[in-house]
């Protein structure tokens, strides 16, 4: 769907209508075949304020928000994992998928416009969404009993919250690659979700871009700015990086259980709770 | 030799302007001088360029063509497509690991020579098929090989080859490949004879808002499969806020089955390259981009005469034919092996030398695309489409086709057919039709479109092809009465497991597990929830992967369920005891068991309380 400056939305034919605004505060309405000039009655609220519906809901946001964004706000949970508030989305989890007119978009990536019914906690999304967190378990080696994460990983309370106990598919028990060298840091790809927290915290909150992408298809990994090791880059505990990973994948040394499990994070509530209490 | 390395990445380089945007042609170049990128070549390129190293990492490692360890001096990829397997690439491949003492992604400890298998080069209709460095070879057989490894021991250059040569622009001296265009059926708009640059004139006569308007009225839709309006994309595309605009045409033809790009650029190069002036002019644009697949790259010396050529008649360059103000020209871009890239979006990340991921949508690439420009991609038919549209008129072509898709289809045509190649036919034809036509009346199925598209059974063959019905990028793989529909499933979505990039979870999970689920069917160790696994996790690929290759790529899966739902449920079968196994125990415990010299215990159902309760068979136990 081709979006204008403005709003999109869909007209009583099912035409998709193009509402653009000019700075004399004329408005453009443009469907496949028509082009109509001019004011828009009162009834069009057509200022920063953008209303939408989730679930039936309405939600007011504001103009270049996307779905995600002006949700949280609204003190509606989309379930998510890859985005971080700070980074820009990278879309790759799928797990916000929701339907904006009937066609699924993921929430952190779509823009908010005027009028678009967005559907979220259905039962055929939740079941896309736990496939998707199947997906996630079985193509890594996740040992959650194990993990210093524990408590304090997405991954983890998204499987709870999504009422997950084990996966259901086979797992592929993918060999992975665990690299100590640095002083602070260790890296565990076995717990990787590729959701690209660390390359884009690294390359634009530190200005340092230790981690990208490489490989491709299902070996697609994580790798470092060094012929191999961590050791070699220039990472810092300090680094925005080491902080953002939602799962066990960049942890801090000699950090591991200064929280007892029990008391961690999400033990007490589940993951998105604090987005929901916003709500008024 | 490191210090020769370094010197000689700084020319590349340097021939590149030290363009981190140009990290395709330095790590091509890289590749070919080197025969790898290795991680010293990545410090000084980076170092170059001024980017950092793991951004070259990130590259090299995305696209098949480039390898950070070394390759052969020469390197054999032989096409393992699903085409190339019914038509026995398996003995050929035995072949080659037999005259080379080498398996597959292995090198010759003499350093010599690399054997690779790729997915689909384009050759279905002259399968099996393999490419050596850029040469495309052709109908091998076990025979060929020997007498092509013979030769290859001589002097290791594939260019040297001794082969027939091809028809038409294929005997030309800057192709000199044995590779034939196919054309079994001429058409009215592209395989026709047509007056040159006599659409580009009429383009420069009137305005660019009605060249739109006249390819608006056409009702033209993408020819490379996705069917969007030719002229709402580029009226999209010019309406955007940009000070540059950039045209690309898509030739990284790359889905199973289709090798109709491969004739048209072989033969039709200006009609093409005509197109995308008009569609420059159009959009508003002063550059084209040809995004050309590796695999093609035999014709790109071909390629790159046309376009001088061009210039020399003032077709390209500064105010063509005498349009005041209008500049353009093309430029060809190299992929480096990566069906993924055929996505508008990732073509336009690898144009950009990057890895060839999908970009975030929206913005589209009509408000930001190329170097976040406007940016319009269109499919190499579709600009010929355009070329002859503006020659004929509009009318003209609407003429031709069916109502909702009017124009010409070029469609090629491989498999078990007598008859496999290029054929160019009005939209709105029956399958029924087209399969007597390509001698194949007895098929069992027919994939349409591709692996990305659907395949159909004989309750189907009624059906047209048009974007109404069978949509089809040029697709159209014939299945005689024999074939294994769940085993064809199976390869093809092992092509989806190579070739998605990995970006999203569903794509880069899911597809492996369909693929496993089918192995396990056709291991015979299926039950009938397997089914319903392979529907239900089909449906949530479909719908919550990124790009189009993502939702798409669990078709072969999915129209297979629905057209030949029969052929699956013989296959599977409620086991003894109610469970599910997943693999085969034995086997699993081999290892364990030898080094503990004793067999394990298992338990096993016994056959008689095949209805039974777990607690039942305990007592029985």
């Amino acid at each position: 769907m081709y979006r204008c400056r403005e709003t999109v939305f869909k007209g009583k034919n099912g035409n998709e209508i193009f509402i653009k605004k000019t700075i004399f505060k004329t408005y453009y309405i443009r469907t496949p075949k028509i082009l109509v000039c001019g004011y828009i009655g009162v009834g069009v609220k057509m200022s920063d304020q953008i209303t939408f519906t989730i679930d039936g809901i309405e939600v007011k946001g504001k103009a270049d928000q996307t779905i995600l964004q002006a949700a949280d706000e609204a003190g509606i949970y989309i379930p998510r994992l890859c985005y971080h508030p700070e980074l820009v989305p990278h879309g790759s989890c799928r797990i916000c998928t929701v339907l904006v007119n009937g066609k699924p978009q993921t929430a952190c990536t779509q823009p908010i416009a005027e009028g678009m019914t967005v559907e979220n906690d259905t039962q055929e999304l939740k079941e896309h969404r736990r496939n998707l967190i199947d997906m996630l378990f079985i193509e890594g080696n996740h040992f959650c009993m194990f993990c210093e994460k524990s408590g304090n990983c997405e991954l983890q309370a998204m499987a709870y919250r999504l009422g997950i106990l084990s996966p259901k598919y086979p797992y592929l028990y993918p060999k992975k690659d665990v690299d100590s060298t640095h002083p602070d840091i260790f890296l565990d790809l076995d717990r990787c979700i590729l959701c690209g927290r660390c390359v884009e915290a690294s390359r634009d909150v530190d200005g340092k871009g230790v981690f990208e992408f490489a490989g491709r298809s299902i070996e697609k990994k994580i790798t470092v700015n060094a012929e191999a090791y961590l050791k070699d880059t220039d990472l810092a505990v300090t680094d925005k990086a080491a902080d953002v990973c939602p799962v066990g994948t960049i942890n801090k040394k000699r950090t591991a259980f200064a929280v007892p499990i029990g008391k961690r994070l999400y033990d007490k509530k589940p993951i998105g709770s604090e987005i929901e209490e916003r709500k008024k | 030799m490191s210090e020769n390395l370094q010197a000689e990445i700084k020319r590349i380089c340097q021939s590149c302007g030290n363009d981190r945007t140009r990290m395709m042609d330095i790590v091509r170049a890289v590749q070919e001088k080197f025969g790898q990128v290795s991680g010293e070549a990545m410090n000084h390129i980076a170092k170059c360029i001024s980017c950092r190293r793991v951004e070259v990492e990130g590259v090299v490692s995305f696209y098949a063509f480039l390898s950070k360890k070394p390759r052969g001096k020469v390197v054999i990829r032989l096409c393992n497509d699903v085409v190339d397997k019914m038509q026995g690439v398996d003995a050929v491949a035995e072949e080659f690991k037999k005259q080379l003492n080498i398996d597959f992604g292995q090198t010759t400890p003499d350093g010599k020579i690399t054997l690779e298998y790729t997915p689909c080069i384009g050759m279905c209709d002259q399968a099996p098929a393999a490419l050596i460095n850029d040469e495309v070879i052709t109908y091998l057989s076990t025979d060929k090989v020997k007498q092509i490894i013979a030769e290859l021991k001589q002097h290791y250059e594939p260019a040297k080859l001794k082969h027939r040569l091809g028809d038409g622009n294929n005997a030309h001296e800057l192709v000199h490949s044995c590779v034939h265009n196919g054309i079994r059926k001429k058409g009215m708009v592209i395989f026709t004879e047509y007056k040159h640059e006599a659409g580009l004139k009429n383009a420069l006569a009137i305005s660019s808002v009605e060249v739109i308007n006249e390819v608006k009225t056409t009702r033209l839709r993408g020819r490379g499969g996705a069917g969007f309006p030719t002229g709402i994309k580029w009226q999209f595309t010019r309406a955007a806020a940009g000070e540059k605009k950039f045209i690309l045409c898509n030739a990284d033809e790359g889905e199973p089955g289709t090798f109709k790009d491969r004739v048209i650029l072989t033969e039709c190069a200006d009609m093409l390259f005509e197109g995308m002036t008009i569609a420059g002019y159009a959009i508003g644009a002063e550059m084209g981009i040809l995004y050309l697949r590796a695999e093609y790259n035999y014709l790109r010396k071909l390629l790159e005469k046309v376009l001088q050529e061009r210039r020399d008649k003032n077709l390209l360059g500064k105010n063509i034919l005498g349009k005041k103000g209008f500049n353009f020209d093309i430029t060809i871009q190299m992929g480096a092996g990566a069906y993924i890239c055929g996505e508008e979006t990732a073509l336009i990340s690898s144009c950009e030398g990057s890895r060839g991921d999908p970009k975030t949508r929206p913005p589209f690439p009509a408000q930001k695309g190329y170097l976040g420009y406007p940016t319009a991609v269109n499919n190499v038919e579709t600009l010929c489409c355009v070329t002859r549209i503006l020659e004929m008129g509009a009318a003209w072509f609407a003429e031709i086709g069916s109502a909702g898709s009017p124009g010409t289809k070029l469609l090629s045509i491989c498999g078990d057919c007598k008859l496999p190649g290029v054929y160019e036919l009005p939209f709105g034809i029956k399958v029924k039709d087209l399969l007597k036509e390509v001698g194949a009346e007895d098929a069992q199925a027919v994939l349409i479109g591709g692996p990305s598209g659907q395949i159909i059974g004989s309750n189907d063959y009624n059906r047209t092809i048009s974007y109404d019905d069978l949509a089809t990028g040029g697709a159209v793989v014939v299945f005689g009465p024999e074939r294994d529909i769940i085993e064809i499933a199976a390869w093809y979505m092992e092509f989806f497991v190579e070739e998605g990039c990995g970006y999203c979870t569903p794509c880069r999970v899911g597809n492996v597990l369909l693929k496993r689920n089918l192995d396990k069917i056709l291991a015979g160790y299926g039950e009938p929830e397997d089914l319903d696994i392979l529907q239900e996790l089909g449906e949530s690929i479909k719908i919550t992967s990124r790009c189009g290759l993502g939702q798409t790529s669990p078709n072969p899966v999915l129209t297979t369920l629905k057209n030949f739902r029969k052929i699956y449920e013989s296959r599977v079968k409620k086991a003894a005891d109610g469970m599910q196994p997943m693999f085969d125990i034995r086997k699993a415990l081999g290892d364990a068991e030898s080094i503990a010299h004793r067999n394990s215990v298992i338990f096993t159902p016994l056959e008689k309380t095949a209805n039974s309760n777990f607690r039942e068979r305990s007592e029985v136990l």
